[in-house]
C-alpha cells in the first residue's frame, strides 16, 4: 500500500510505546454492533497501472470538447489555458496547503489571493472582492442572502435572463431563509422588466449581462430603478471574459457583481471545481460571505497579508456568521489569477474580441442555415437561435457525427416551453472548420 | 546561540547575520516579491491571439471604453513571480501539517494524472448524456463506494465542500419535516464542540441553535440532551469522532433519542477519516451525512479549496435529495437534472451542474487504489499515529483528555504552559522556527487553550518521532524559561508575526495605486 509509510514493525513498536496490545484497543470507545468484522464487498487495493486503467476506459467513454466541433456554453466555456496555469497549479506548495490560517507561512497563498481580489475588483468594477466563492451559482444565492442582510427586505427578483440554474439555487437557498423570491418567465431580451416588479419590500434585483440567452443589456436604467426604491441590483456573469470587452457591472451601477470565473484558467472538468467571483461596494463589505485577504504589517514592519475580518465568520460567529462558508475555492483562484496576469489588459481585451468575432462568424453561418433564426439582438460569444426542430433531438442527432452542437436551452427549463431554441458559444478554440461542419449538418437536419 | 538539534541557529542573535533584515529585502534565496500590480507591465502580455476579423461596433455603447487596471507579465515573468510565492507557502509535501480537524494527508499524484485525462478534465457539464456516460459512470461507481462504506441508501453528490454538505443535509431534513406536517420544529441541537459551521449552518437554513453540554470525558452529556430534546426538534448534529478526537460511546443512545421525538441525526463528517473501513455511520443510527473528499480521501486542499462534500442519506431522508442525480437504465445512464413525477419531492438545486468531478475522480482513484482493504489500514494507521504522538508528548504536555485511547487526532490543553508567560498561540509560532506547521489551536472550544494534533496515517514513524522531538525540545525550553523564543516567534520564516487586529481595523483588501487615496466608505 503505497499511500501509508508505516510497517508491520514500526507498528508494534508504536503500540508498544502507547501501552496498548492491538490495535483493536485504539478502537475500544466503538460499540460492539457498530465494528465491523467482514470485508466490504468492495475491491481490494490496487496499483498505479489498474488504477488508471479503469479510469483512462471511463474517461475515453466521453466526448471531450476539444476533440471536434464543440459549441457548448450556457455557463461554462470552453478556452485556452495557456501550459503556464497548470503547471504553476501543481507546485506542491499551492496544490498542497490548507487556508492560510498561519500567514507567516502562508505568504504566497495570502498574496496571490489579494492579488486576485484586486483583479476581480477591477475586472467588475466595483470597490472590494472576496477570496472567492464554490462557482458563480453559489455566489448568486450568497448575493441575495447578503442584499437581505443590508437592506433589512425579504424579497428578490430574478430576472428571466438569469440562467436557469443560477435561479434554482437561489430559490432553494433563498427560499429557506424565509425570502420570498420573484422569478420572472424565461425571456430572450428583457432584463429591464424586472423593474415592473420592484417595491418598497425588494432586497433585491438579479439581473445578468450577458444573460442566459446571450443578450448583452447596458443595465443602468435598471440600477438607477433599484437605488430609487432602496433595494440593491445584483449583475451576473457566467462569461467572465466579457469583462474585457463590456462595460463592468460597477461602471453601470451595480452595488454586487458576481461572476462564474470559470473562463479564465479554470478547465471545463464537467462542471466543477469552479470559481465564484464577488464583488461590491466598500460600505457593504463587512456584509460579505466568504474569506477576505487583506495587508498588515509584520513585527519587523515588512508588508504582510492575513485573511480578515473573520468575526464576520462561521468559525467565530457560529450562528450569527453572515455565511457558513469554510472553504473557497483557492486553487482555482490561483488559475484564474495566473491565467489573468499572463493576459494583461491587453490580452484581456484581445481575447474578449477575438470571442466577440468568431461568434459573429458563427452567427453569420447560421443566419443562413434555412430555417434557423437568430433570437438575441446583442451577444459576447453566445447566442440563442430557433431551430426547425426540437434542439434536444437535434443536439443528440449530431453527436452521431462528431458535433456538440451546444446547450438546448429545455435542458436547463423544460418548464419554458422553448423546446426549439439552442444556445451556441463560439470561443477562440472554435475555428472555421468548426463552423462550417455545424452549418453541413445543421443543413443535413433539416433537409436543404 | 540558540541552535536546534542539526546545529542550525533557531533565531537571529548578535552573530546573526540576519539581524535587521537583508539590504535587499530578501532573506537569502527568498525572494521579497513584490505585488504584480508594481512590476510595471501595463501594456504586457503573456499570451499571443489572432487578430479579430470583425470588431465590436455593433455592441455600440455596450462596450468598456475605460481602462481596467490589469497589469500583464510575460511567461517567464509570470513563472518567477508564482514560484518565488510558492515557496513562502508550507505544504504538506514539505512537512507533517498536524492541523487538526482539517486531515492534510498525502495528495496522490496519480488522482492529479487522472483528474486531467481529457475525458474528464475537458468534459463540458452540458455535454449530451449520449457523450458523457464515462462521467456519468464514474459519479455512479463513487456513489456506490460511499454508500457501501457508510450503509447508507443515497448520496447527494452535488455539495461543493463540507459546509456545503451541511446546508444539503439540513434541507433534506427541514424538507422531510415539512412533508410529514412537521415544518414547526424550530431548533437544532449542536454540542458546544462542534466546528463554527454547524451551528451557522442551522442559522442559515433558519433553525435557532440550542448547544448541548459536554462530560468531563468530552463527549455529549446524554442527560443535558435528553433535557433539551422535544418536538421542536428538528435534528441534532453530531461530529464523531468528535472535535476532542473521540469516539462519541454513546452514538447509537444519542441516534434512538433523537429518534424518539421525531428529529434527524446529521453527524459531521468530518473526522470519517479516523473510522472508515472499521465503522459504517449507518448502522448508528445516522440520517445523513456529509463526507469531506478532501479530507478522508486525499483529495488536495489546494490553499483554501476546492473542497467536495457529497451527503450520504438515510432511507428517510433520500427522497428529498437535491437535483441532479443519475440512475441507470437500459440504455446506460442518464442524469436527472430536473425532477417530474414522485422526483420532485427534492428540495431543489444546490449548485448549478453536477458537483466537483474534478474532486470525484481523485477521490474515487484513491478508492481504488487502497480497495476496502487499504481503507481499513487508513483509519487504523491514523488513529496509531494520533495515539502515538499523545503518548509521547503527554510526557510534556497535559492532554486534555488523558484517560483511553483517541481516535485520530491528540488534544492537549494549556496548563502545562501556566505560569510560563507563554500561550498557546505562542508555542505555536514556535513550532514555525521549527520546521513544522502549527497544529489547530484554541479549537475546540471546550478545552482551555486547545491544542489539536491530527498527523494523518500518511506519515511515517521517522517523521512522527522528529515532530515529537521537536515538540519535546519546545516544552522543555518553555518550562526553562526561554520566553523570548515563543513570544517574538517566528523568527525565521519569511515575514515574522502579523498584525491581524491593524488589518481588520482599517482593511486594506486590494492594492491601489500610492498617488490615489483610498475610497472613502460612501
Amino acid at each position: 500500500m503505497r499511500y501509508l509509510p508505516l510497517t508491520p514493525a514500526d507498528r508494534a513498536n508504536m503500540l508498544s510505546v502507547i501501552g496498548a496490545k492491538s490495535i483493536d484497543d485504539l478502537f475500544i470507545d466503538v460499540p460492539g454492533v457498530a465494528q465491523i468484522r467482514d470485508p466490504f464487498d468492495l475491491p481490494r487495493h490496487a496499483g498505479e497501472m489498474e488504477v488508471e486503467r479503469e479510469l483512462a476506459a471511463l474517461a475515453a467513454m466521453n466526448r471531450p470538447a476539444g476533440s471536434g466541433p464543440f459549441f457548448c456554453g450556457a455557463g461554462a466555456y470552453k478556452h485556452h489555458i495557456p501550459a503556464t496555469v497548470d503547471h504553476v497549479i501543481q507546485r506542491s506548495e499551492f496544490l498542497t496547503s490548507y487556508t492560510p490560517y498561519q500567514p507567516e507561512i502562508a505568504q504566497g497563498t495570502l498574496q496571490v489571493l489579494f492579488e486576485f481580489q484586486t483583479q476581480v475588483a477591477a475586472l467588475t468594477g466595483l470597490d472590494v472582492a472576496n477570496a472567492s466563492m464554490y462557482d458563480g451559482s453559489t455566489a448568486c444565492a450568497e448575493a441575495v442572502m447578503m442584499a437581505q442582510r443590508v437592506t433589512r427586505r425579504n424579497k428578490a427578483v430574478l430576472s428571466g435572463g438569469l440562467h436557469p440554474h443560477y435561479a434554482a439555487v437561489t430559490q432553494t437557498i433563498a427560499s429557506a431563509e424565509s425570502m420570498e423570491i420573484t422569478r420572472l418567465a424565461a425571456a430572450i431580451d428583457a432584463e429591464a422588466a424586472v423593474i415592473a416588479s420592484i417595491d418598497t419590500d425588494t432586497a433585491c434585483v438579479v439581473v445578468q449581462t450577458p444573460n442566459a440567452f446571450g443578450t448583452v443589456t447596458d443595465v443602468s436604467k435598471i440600477a438607477e430603478a433599484a437605488h430609487a426604491a432602496g433595494a440593491l441590483l445584483i449583475v451576473v456573469t457566467t462569461e467572465a471574459v466579457s469583462f474585457g470587452l463590456l462595460k463592468s457591472p460597477g461602471e453601470m451601477g451595480a452595488d454586487i457583481a458576481v461572476a462564474e470565473g470559470q473562463s479564465i484558467g479554470v478547465g471545463l472538468s464537467y462542471g466543477g471545481p469552479y470559481i465564484g467571483l464577488f464583488a461590491c461596494k466598500e460600505k457593504y463589505v463587512r456584509q460579505m460571505p466568504g474569506r477576505l485577504c487583506g495587508e498588515t504589517l509584520d513585527a519587523e514592519g515588512r508588508r504582510g497579508f492575513v485573511l480578515t475580518l473573520s468575526t464576520r465568520e462561521q468559525h467565530i460567529r457560529r450562528d450569527k456568521a453572515t455565511s457558513n462558508i469554510c472553504t473557497n475555492s483557492g486553487l482555482c483562484a490561483l488559475a484564474f489569477t495566473i491565467h489573468l496576469s499572463l493576459l494583461g489588459e491587453r490580452g484581456l481585451k484581445s481575447l474578449a474580441a477575438l470571442n466577440h468575432s468568431r461568434a459573429r462568424e458563427l452567427r453569420d453561418a447560421l443566419a443562413a442555415v434555412p430555417g434557423v433564426e437568430i433570437l438575441t439582438p446583442r451577444f459576447f460569444n453566445e447566442f440563442a437561435v430557433r431551430l426547425p426542430a426540437n434542439a434536444i433531438e437535434t443536439v443528440e442527432a449530431l453527436v452521431g457525427r462528431g458535433i456538440i452542437a451546444g446547450v438546448p436551452y429545455s435542458r436547463l427549463a423544460p418548464e419554458a416551453g422553448m423546446d426549439d431554441v439552442l444556445l451556441v458559444a463560439a470561443t477562440e478554440t472554435t475555428t472555421e472548420a468548426d463552423i462550417a461542419a455545424l452549418v453541413a449538418a445543421l443543413k443535413g437536419r433539416t433537409g436543404q | 546561540m540558540s541552535m536546534n538539534s542539526v546545529g542550525r541557529p533557531t533565531r537571529p542573535d548578535q552573530q546573526s547575520p540576519g539581524v535587521g533584515g537583508s539590504l535587499t529585502g530578501a532573506r537569502g534565496l527568498l525572494q521579497d516579491e513584490a505585488l504584480i500590480f508594481e512590476l510595471g507591465g501595463w501594456d504586457k502580455t503573456g499570451v499571443d491571439l489572432e487578430a479579430p476579423k470583425f470588431d465590436a461596433s455593433d455592441l455600440g455603447g455596450l462596450v468598456r471604453s475605460a481602462p481596467i487596471g490589469l497589469p500583464g507579465l510575460s511567461e517567464p515573468e509570470a513563472m518567477r513571480h508564482y514560484v518565488r510565492l510558492s515557496q513562502k507557502n508550507h505544504a504538506i509535501d514539505l512537512a507533517l501539517y498536524p492541523l487538526g480537524s482539517c486531515t492534510m494527508k498525502h495528495n496522490p499524484r496519480l488522482n492529479e494524472k487522472m483528474a486531467r485525462l481529457a475525458g474528464f478534465g475537458d468534459l463540458h457539464p452540458l455535454t449530451p448524456v449520449s457523450a458523457s456516460q464515462g462521467a456519468l459512470a464514474l459519479m455512479d461507481r463513487l456513489a456506490h463506494w460511499l454508500k457501501t462504506l457508510t450503509a447508507m441508501p443515497a448520496v447527494a453528490m452535488s455539495p461543493k465542500a463540507g459546509a456545503h454538505g451541511e446546508l444539503c443535509g439540513l434541507l433534506c431534513i427541514k424538507a422531510a419535516h415539512e412533508a410529514k406536517g412537521q415544518g414547526h420544529r424550530r431548533t437544532v441541537l449542536v454540542p458546544t464542540s462542534a466546528h463554527g459551521t454547524n451551528p451557522a449552518t442551522a442559522a442559515f437554513v433558519g433553525y435557532s441553535v440550542t448547544e448541548i453540554a459536554q462530560t468531563q470525558d468530552g463527549r455529549v452529556d446524554l442527560a443535558d440532551l435528553e433535557a433539551k430534546l422535544s418536538e421542536d426538534v428538528a435534528a441534532i448534529m453530531v461530529t464523531n469522532p468528535n472535535t476532542c478526537g473521540l469516539f462519541e460511546r454513546d452514538i447509537v443512545e444519542i441516534a434512538r433519542l433523537t429518534h424518539e421525538v421525531g428529529a434527524y441525526f446529521y453527524c459531521d463528517g468530518a473526522n470519517f477519516n479516523a473510522i472508515v473501513g472499521r465503522v459504517r455511520p449507518g448502522d448508528l443510527g445516522v440520517d445523513a451525512m456529509h463526507i469531506n473528499l478532501h479530507k478522508t480521501f486525499s483529495t488536495p486542499h489546494g490553499g483554501g479549496g476546492p473542497g467536495a462534500g457529497p451527503v450520504v442519506l438515510s432511507a428517510a431522508l433520500a427522497p428529498f435529495a437535491p437535483a441532479p442525480w443519475v440512475v441507470s437504465g437500459p440504455n446506460g445512464f442518464d442524469l436527472i437534472e430536473s425532477p417530474e413525477g414522485e422526483a420532485v419531492q427534492g428540495f431543489g438545486r444546490m449548485v448549478a451542474f453536477q458537483g466537483q468531478m474534478g474532486m470525484f475522480v481523485r477521490a474515487y482513484a484513491y478508492m481504488l487504489s487502497h480497495g476496502a482493504d487499504g481503507l481499513r489500514q487508513v483509519a487504523e494507521d491514523a488513529v496509531l499515529n494520533a495515539n502515538y504522538i499523545k503518548a509521547r508528548l503527554s510526557k510534556v504536555m497535559t492532554p486534555a483528555f488523558p484517560e483511553g485511547p483517541c481516535m485520530h487526532e491528540a488534544l492537549f490543553d494549556d496548563h502545562w504552559l501556566e505560569g510560563t508567560g507563554i500561550t498557546t498561540l505562542d508555542f505555536a509560532k514556535a513550532m514555525i522556527d521549527e520546521g513544522f506547521h502549527p497544529m489547530t489551536m484554541y479549537f475546540p472550544l471546550v478545552v482551555h487553550g486547545a491544542m489539536l494534533i491530527e498527523p494523518t496515517e500518511t506519515e511515517s514513524k521517522l517523521e512522527l518521532d522528529r515532530f515529537c522531538d521537536a515538540l519535546i525540545a519546545l516544552a522543555n525550553a518553555a518550562k526553562g524559561g526561554d520566553v523570548e523564543r515563543f513570544t517574538g516567534a517566528p523568527y525565521l520564516a519569511p515575514l515574522r508575526r502579523l498584525d491581524e487586529t491593524q488589518a481588520a481595523r482599517k482593511p486594506k483588501l486590494t492594492w491601489k495605486p500610492v498617488s490615489q487615496t483610498p475610497l472613502a466608505a460612501e
